[in-house]
């Protein structure tokens, strides 16, 4: 809502000086949001010049030009730029005679853009200012031609100041309204505001004027079959008729500038009255062509099959929930939307019927959201309009018509109004105090709720408050306890820390979640935060091990209509992430991400047919039924890594990032959960066949995949702009951390020495090396403290097929020291187990 | 040097004077070494004097072996001192050759790095904790009535419309990416005893597109307390006690009367800070109120009983004045020395 501060201070007293942040403050005090400030950017001087003579001028490139000699100030005086009384100026304008007024905009002017002004060489002429268009002062769209005074009906002294002529010395001051109060889209609401917040004094326009009891009755009727959510369309209906309406007559300027500082292009007379009407009470008006209805008006619901060409010339297909103003002729307008065409004001216009009614607010934002019209007057009536203020806002237009278009109020009117009684609400005394937690006196509740234009009535146990009209938002003694505490002022409220009963601090999760990231940041790896939507064929790719298809989320209204899916795997985001990195020239990357995936399982039909109502708790059943119809969405961290893990520096080569560090960063997680995670050669689609982990952890029903680690595809990463090798991790933590929390049962530190021996085994070379080492630290038994594998040989002394794998053993018992001959003893026999499992042999 | 025939004065002065000398001579442990072998040992003039004793009449044999031990005694004291000296010297220009540039030490791990919005989620959630509250989350994708019915937004209130909300298909399922993290507050009102006082730190949705100050995906903190007896002044008190925790005693709190349908009376939270982005300025940051009645109602919460309050801050705004980021772009592109500057804290 723009407000003018010309029109605000008609309402409200202004103090001289006020500035227009100073009437944002004030606002702001009583929740009405700043938003910007709007002016007409241009200073002057620009005046009123009389065209004297002008001489066309052919140019070259076929235009024509006008060298004009203009009269800008009386004769013997200077101009307002301390020029000469006659300026000659050139003008590529025609629309204009000898003896026009015109704005003429003098050197040292500034217009919108900015644009200064200043004495300039064209044409062969050196043009002394510039005969300005509506266009270029900031006051209108139009620019066949300049600016002609006469066509808005001025005729002024030469040389008068036109800034102020034309009411461009004006501001308006942006607000944000928020749902609940629409009174606040009106010139009357904000000043109503403006005083709660200053105490200024507030005079209401509504009370200025009263309906005339009318003496031919327009047939009205209000016929709504099909009620929405029980509510009938319209409330109230009052019609006025005007007649003789002068249709050649110009828009006075100061109306075309508060309307354009309002936010609305002037039209034309009629037009501009409704919207300033509009702007100024609050109240949509919608004005015929008095001449073209065919008989009386009837509101009803639109029927099947039904259409209306609207003002916008768009033939609409009509709902059975639109709300129609029809006559005889059928269909007119979409009530509190958008007029039809037939029935349109036009430039030969004479007798006007004007309409100035209340609709339903859900009706009204149900045909706007359908036919994606939202329009000054449909944001009005969903937000609630002053059901008592139609009366005024039609008398209102039928004075502006009457007073600038010539017009004669005429007897013929209407007044429909079914507005229910509004109930008074029950303000139990102590009440506000209690739930702001600041003692108000019942002084200060009573002239508070006055003040917002409440009635009181005392009773035993506290108030009867009924609310205004223009307040729809009072519903209950909540809303009351706000009315009160914004007038009183909000900075009363004092600050008192509530003590919180003993919590219980971090779930054993949350604390997880937060070690897991810290470990993989404190090992290298960046977080980031990619935005979880995909494409159908990304999730396909990395959503499952295997299959053409896995089940997936859709956004019904994606931004990106390339990735209107949700990921169902961290990893295409962090692959795109990597691109975008490598693209800024920062190649070695190792990034990782915590978020959630989104794994809706097949067969399942997710969400709810019926949404229950609010402000009634659930049944249990219902309750479950919305969280079964929830797809899962598990945490998962991915890891991606490409370049180098390590770069080159003096004496320290290149380490390229490989299969092996996605698995480092596997352990990382493990670590940082505390549940061991174990690894076997697996396969993914996605992934290099020969270097893919699978990942488990142990469960009571057994090892549970948890997710992967390896390297891509080398064909996915050059598809994903990366280099050939990126190495990539996915674990599901919401089932990690399933396994978290066991307490540890503590093993005693044995202190006796240790005997370590090496052990080099020859078996096939396809056997996995871990599960040798599982097997070794099976069978050499429980004086076996510690096995590591230290080396991986192929080659000369091994045969082709087979490798020899070197572990690094330690024995150690608790009691005493080991001789060499028990430890020998201890590796035989995993040697043996390993020769009877793999078919291993002591190397030579 | 011709092997001596008897222990005299000038014969042992002579192998003693030469010791010393060569001694003397010696620069580094290898040299002293030779010079051991040949004055001191076994084929040395003074061994082999030595071996004259034998010979020595008796009456002499005191006199020629203090003559002797006193030789002797001063080239081990020599050789000694000598020996010191080279090894710590030598000690010393090993020490000297071991020096490194200390500022090129090659690093065998990189740099890794939160991000600052989870790390900032993480310190508010933590100042909460401090004060025993706890933390509760709930799904992204969320069920309408969680994200809007039962927080007050009537299906066709003007309010629902403002949230630009991502629907899931089919729409008549009634699902969404949650626009707040409120639905939070229903699901910790439904699933926990009362007196209920929790944070809920997430990521949200709203179709706006990308740009310098505005991305479809960001972050909240909402904190919700449902008790006996709270009232405003109790939400002023907690957000007062949290900014001062957050951003340091300096912080200022302000309410300005604002409207959300999920709370009633309700207040735009503003924050004062002297440092911050602009320097001290009041700046916007988030929404606030006590739980409207109906909210209270969808949890089955009678609010003639129980009353409460909640809010809700922005993360990524926090950033933005806090460490004055200027450009969303920086928080959600994954650019990796965004998070690099951080590092581990924020």
């Amino acid at each position: 809502m723009r407000v003018p501060l010309s029109w605000l201070g008609e309402f409200v007293d202004l103090a001289p000086g006020t500035t227009p942040e100073d009437v944002h403050a004030a606002l702001v005090s009583v929740g009405l949001e700043e938003e910007e400030i709007h002016r007409f950017e241009l200073t002057g001087p620009i005046v009123v010049g009389q065209v004297l003579e002008f001489v066309g001028e052919e140019q070259t490139n076929g235009k024509t030009i006008n060298w004009c000699q203009v009269r800008v100030a009386a004769d013997g005086e200077l101009a307002a730029d301390g020029g000469p009384a006659v300026h000659g100026i050139v003008c590529g304008a025609h629309n204009f005679v000898v003896g026009d007024k015109v704005v003429v905009t003098l050197p040292g002017a500034v217009l919108p853009g900015p644009f200064p002004i200043a004495p300039r060489k064209t044409y062969g002429h050196v043009s002394d200012g510039m005969i300005a268009s509506a266009r270029e002062l900031g006051l209108g769209d139009e620019h066949d031609g300049i600016l002609v005074l006469g066509s808005l009906g001025l005729d002024p002294v030469i040389g008068t100041d036109a800034i102020s002529l034309l009411g461009l010395d004006d501001t308006a001051v942006e607000i944000n309204v928020t749902p609940d109060r629409g009174y606040a889209f009106s010139i009357r609401g904000v000043a109503r505001e403006y005083a709660h917040a200053t105490g200024a004094a507030f005079r209401d326009p509504a009370l200025a004027l009263t309906a005339d009891a009318s003496t031919v009755a327009f047939p009205v009727t209000v016929d709504d079959r099909n009620p929405i959510r029980g509510r009938v369309g319209a409330s109230v209906f009052v019609t006025r008729a005007v007649r003789g309406v002068d249709p050649t007559r110009p828009s006075p300027a100061w109306l075309i500038a508060r309307l354009k500082l309002a936010g609305i292009r002037s039209i034309s007379l009629i037009v501009d009255v409704t919207n300033y009407v509009m702007i100024e009470l609050g109240q949509p008006i919608h004005g015929y062509d008095l001449d073209k209805l065919a008989g009386g008006i009837t509101v009803r619901r639109a029927e099947p099959g039904e259409t209306l060409v609207t003002l916008d010339d768009m033939t609409r297909a009509l709902n059975g929930e639109d709300l129609l103003i029809t006559d005889e002729s059928g269909p007119i307008g979409l009530a509190g939307v958008m007029g039809g065409q037939s029935t349109e004001i036009g430039f030969e216009t004479t007798n006007v019927l004007i309409e100035a009614a209340n609709f339903d607010p859900v009706s009204i934002a149900r045909t706007a959201r359908r036919h994606k019209l939202p329009s000054e007057a449909s944001r009005r009536f969903e937000r609630g309009v002053d059901p008592s203020v139609a009366v005024v806002a039609a008398a209102r237009v039928v004075q502006l018509l009457v007073e600038l278009a010539g017009g004669e109020a005429d007897g013929l009117g209407s007044l429909h109004d079914a507005t229910p009684e509004a109930q008074p609400i029950a303000l139990p005394i102590g009440f506000i105090s209690g739930l702001i937690g600041l003692e108000y006196t019942p002084g200060e509740v009573r002239s508070s709720l006055a003040e917002i234009g409440a009635s009181l009535e005392e009773t035993e146990t506290g108030l009867n408050v009924t609310a205004p009209s223009w307040r729809p938002d009072l519903t209950d003694k909540w809303t009351l306890a706000e009315e009160v505490a914004r007038i009183v002022g909000y900075d009363r409220i004092p600050s008192v820390l509530p003590v919180a009963p003993p919590g219980r601090g971090l779930t054993h999760a949350q604390a997880l979640r937060r070690q897991v990231a810290h470990t993989l940041a404190a090992t290298g790896h960046t977080e980031v935060l990619a935005y979880p939507f995909v494409s159908e064929q990304s999730n396909n790719l990395f959503g499952l091990p295997a299959g053409p298809t896995v089940p997936q989320i859709k956004v019904a209204n994606p931004l990106d209509g390339e990735a209107p899916f949700l990921r169902t795997s961290i990893l295409p985001g962090l692959l795109h992430i990597a691109h975008r990195n490598r693209s800024r020239g920062l190649v070695d990357l190792a990034v990782f991400e915590l978020g959630l995936v989104f794994r809706p399982v097949a067969g399942i039909r997710y969400g709810s047919a019926v949404v229950p109502p609010g402000a009634v708790r659930p049944s249990a059943q219902l309750e479950a039924e919305l969280n079964a119809g929830i797809p899962p969405q598990p945490l998962s961290v991915a890891v991606v890594l490409t370049g180098s893990v390590v770069r080159p520096q003096p004496g320290q080569p290149a380490v390229a990032a490989n299969w092996q560090h996605a698995l480092a960063a596997v352990r990382q997680v493990a670590l940082g959960a505390g549940v061991e995670i174990t690894v076997r050669q697996g396969s993914h689609q996605a992934m290099h066949p020969g270097r893919t982990a699978e990942l488990f952890v142990t469960t009571d029903a057994g090892a549970t995949s948890v997710g992967y680690a390896g390297e891509l595809l080398p064909s996915i990463a050059r598809g994903a702009d990366l280099p050939a090798v990126v190495a990539v991790a996915e674990i599901d933590l919401t089932a990690v951390f399933a396994q978290a929390g066991a307490e540890l049962r503590a093993t005693p530190i044995a202190t006796m020495p240790a005997a370590t021996q090496d052990l080099s085994l020859v078996l096939d070379a396809g056997v996995p090396a871990g599960d040798v080492l599982r097997t070794l630290l099976e069978g050499c038994g429980p004086l076996l403290d510690h096995a590591e594998l230290v080396d991986d040989y192929r080659g000369t002394g091994v045969l082709p097929g087979r490798k020899s794998l070197t572990f690094a053993l330690r024995f150690r018992a608790a009691d005493r020291t080991l001789t060499a001959a028990e430890a020998s003893d201890a590796k035989l026999a995993g040697v043996a187990v390993a020769a009877a499992r793999f078919g291993a042999t002591l190397r030579e | 040097m011709s092997d001596p025939t008897e222990i005299s004065e000038p014969v042992v002065s002579a192998a003693v004077d030469a010791a010393l000398a060569a001694i003397a001579a010696a620069n580094d442990s290898a040299a002293l070494k030779t010079v051991r072998a040949e004055h001191t040992g076994e084929a040395s003039p003074l061994a082999r004097l030595n071996a004259l004793m034998r010979s020595v009449p008796g009456d002499q044999k005191a006199a020629a072996g203090k003559l002797l031990g006193q030789a002797r005694g001063a080239v081990a004291q020599a050789f000694a001192a000598r020996e010191a000296a080279i090894t710590e010297a030598e000690a010393t220009a090993q020490l000297a050759a071991e020096t490194v540039d200390v500022t090129a030490a090659a690093c065998t791990w990189r740099p890794g790095a939160r991000h600052p919005l989870t790390l900032l989620q993480e310190r508010v959630a933590d100042v909460f904790v401090g004060m025993g509250w706890e933390v509760a989350e709930g799904p992204e994708l969320e069920s309408e009535w969680f994200n809007f019915d039962a927080l007050n937004f009537d299906e066709d209130h003007p309010a629902r419309a403002m949230q630009d909300t991502f629907f899931i298909d089919p729409p008549d399922a009634h699902l969404v990416l949650r626009t707040h993290t409120s639905p939070v507050q229903l699901r910790a009102l439904l699933s926990r005893e009362l007196p209920v006082y929790v944070v809920a730190p997430g990521r949200v949705f709203r179709t706006d597109e990308l740009d310098s100050t505005h991305t479809p995906v960001f972050h909240q903190i909402e904190g919700i307390a449902v008790d006996k007896g709270l009232t405003m002044a109790h939400l002023r008190g907690t957000l007062d006690h949290f900014v001062k925790a957050m951003f340091g005693p300096e912080a200022k709190v302000r309410l300005r009367p604002n409207y959300f349908p999920f709370t009633e009376p309700s207040a735009e939270l503003d924050l004062w800070h002297p440092t911050f982005k602009d320097g001290a300025r009041w700046i916007e940051w988030g929404g606030c109120g006590m739980v409207n009645a109906n909210v209270l109602r969808s949890a089955g919460i009678d609010p003639e009983v129980y009353s409460g309050f909640a809010f809700g801050v922005g993360v990524e705004r926090a950033l933005m004045f806090r460490n004055d980021v200027k450009d969303m772009h920086d928080m959600v592109e994954g650019d990796v020395r965004f998070s690099q500057q951080y590092g581990m804290t924020v």
